[in-house]
């Protein structure tokens, strides 16, 4: 929520070049859910750094914990059991905000500047602009935002906006304590990668790989998978996400195209009176009505 | 109010009054929609007290448009039902809309046109309560599925609906001697007689 006022690259509902002088280097967040053990360090530093509490909910006999996303909990590790050739894998991946280079939240957001995407490639809301109507949720591939019921506005992950703008990493990178969370600068990030794909491919995981699906051009968090073939197993992370077609028609070509019938209809109605005149009773008919009426 | 005693009754006080409760909401819906549809009609928020207020209200007004529609509609389904001079009447519309309408088919309360515009007045407002259920996030959390179709549905009916409502409009300020109908009730027996004809034999017996 700093406003690193300077190197913005895109501005909800505002259709003027957003302030955009300063070039920053692309930042990415990378996520090793092979080297993560679940110990939920990340959770905890985010509700530290962010200074934000969950109420204390309930056990549903698993490890999730809060089960969910919420307003209060900007990431969350999502723990599944794979089974596969008599071998049990515990997948564990840690939930949030993607920070997507295409970000349907702000492509959806109707209100100008509650959403920001700076040129390092966060994607910031910004709660005091936001007028809680939820088209973030409706534009979201990854199902993130929440809205809070206390304020009526949507909270995320702002990966540490603020720590980031500062020249800090993010309060989950600080708190990891087996690596699983690297931070640097995309293509750092991409390098990093490869080195651990490289890895798992070496230790029998074929399919390992970088999820940095490219349908939403491409995060700012991004994962390391040991199945990246099958990111569905990750608790449901999305195979090839992308803005939804129907968002880009509600947002995209409809906005033009509706709001230019409406105005023709309008000039029209308005030219059409000035060029054929009024539509009047005609005197005959007038007159027709008196000789009736005295008839 | 009788401004000349032979004045024919068009319209009773409750079917101004119900009309009126749609406009208006129909004229604030518009207005708080638009705001929320394109960056282009945001200061429309600042009518209603702001961007969050905006957001608040719009669906409150859509209720009750919803419902004053529907009364509405009930009054006067009965009167627009389409008959074979009606479509006669619409396709021979364009000599209408050049303004020669002395050779038009006969035409009773209703003409074909303002029957057609009545359908499809009843569907866009069935379509945007339908849709604008998904999409009231303060008190449902529907499927995003299911909420990404309601929003592409919501602002294509309201934006044929504006259209719709503007050719309404229009059509009521261009034939001149029809406003004062929604006014107070009541309109010439001439203007009875040359756009209404079989209405005007109805009511007088001519």
């Amino acid at each position: 929520m700093a406003l690193q006022s300077l190197d913005i690259a895109r501005r909800s509902a505002t259709t003027t070049p957003s302030p955009s002088v300063r070039q920053t280097t692309e930042v990415a967040k990378l996520i090793d859910v092979s080297t993560c053990i679940g110990c939920k360090a990340c959770q905890a530093a985010c509700m530290e750094w962010n200074d934000i509490r969950d109420p204390v909910g309930w056990n549903l006999g698993m490890y999730d914990n809060p089960v969910n996303l919420t307003e209060n909990s900007w990431t969350v590790m999502r723990f599944s059991e794979f089974e596969e050739n008599g071998k049990l894998e515990w997948l564990i991946r840690k939930d949030g905000c993607m920070h997507c280079a295409d970000p349907g939240c702000l492509k959806a957001c109707p209100a100008p500047g509650a959403i920001i995407q700076y040129a390092n490639g966060i994607v910031d809301f910004h709660e005091e602009n936001c007028i809680g109507c939820g088209y973030c949720i409706t534009g979201c591939p990854f199902n993130v935002p929440r809205i809070s019921k206390k304020d009526g506005k949507a909270y995320k992950c702002t990966l540490c906006s603020d720590r980031v703008a500062v020249g800090q990493a993010p309060a989950c990178v600080k708190a990891c304590p087996t690596g699983a969370i690297q931070y640097g600068s995309k293509e750092q990030m991409k390098d990093y990668a490869a080195t651990r794909v490289k890895d798992l491919n070496e230790r029998g995981y074929k399919n390992a790989g970088l999820y940095d699906p490219q349908g939403v051009g491409g995060t700012h968090v991004m994962y390391v998978l040991h199945h990246a073939d099958r990111p569905q197993l990750y608790s449901g992370l999305p195979a090839e996400p992308s803005v939804s077609p129907l968002v880009g028609l509600w947002k995209g070509i409809a906005k033009p195209l509706a709001t230019a019938t409406m105005a023709l209809v309008g000039i029209a109605s308005l030219f059409h009176y000035i060029t054929k005149g009024p539509n009047e009773v005609s005197k005959e008919t007038e007159k027709e009505v008196e000789k009736e009426d005295a008839a | 109010m009788i401004r000349d005693p032979k004045d024919l009754k068009r319209y009773t006080a409750h079917e101004r009054a119900n009309h009126w409760v749609v406009g208006m909401s129909f004229i604030l819906l518009a207005l708080s929609g638009l705001a929320l549809f394109h960056p282009l009609f945001w200061p429309l928020t600042n009518l209603f007290g702001g961007g969050t207020w905006t957001r608040i209200l719009h669906p409150f007004i859509g209720v009750l448009m919803a419902f004053s529609f529907l009364a509405l509609y009930h009054r006067f389904k009965a009167l627009n039902e389409m008959t074979p001079t009606d479509w006669e009447w619409v396709g021979r519309v364009k000599e209408m809309v050049d303004g020669d309408d002395h050779n038009m088919p006969e035409q009773g309360k209703y003409n074909g046109g303002q029957k057609l515009l009545f359908w499809a007045l009843a569907v866009c407002v069935l379509l945007l309560f339908v849709s604008g259920i998904p999409l009231w996030r303060a008190f449902f959390d529907p499927p995003v599925g299911l909420a990404r179709l309601a929003a592409v549905v919501h602002a294509v009916a309201a934006s044929v609906m504006i259209g719709l409502i503007t050719v309404h409009v229009y059509a009521a300020i261009w034939v001149k001697g029809t406003i004062r109908a929604m006014w107070y009730g009541t309109v010439t027996r001439a203007w009875a007689r040359q756009h209404h004809r079989a209405w005007y034999r109805q009511v007088t017996g001519k």
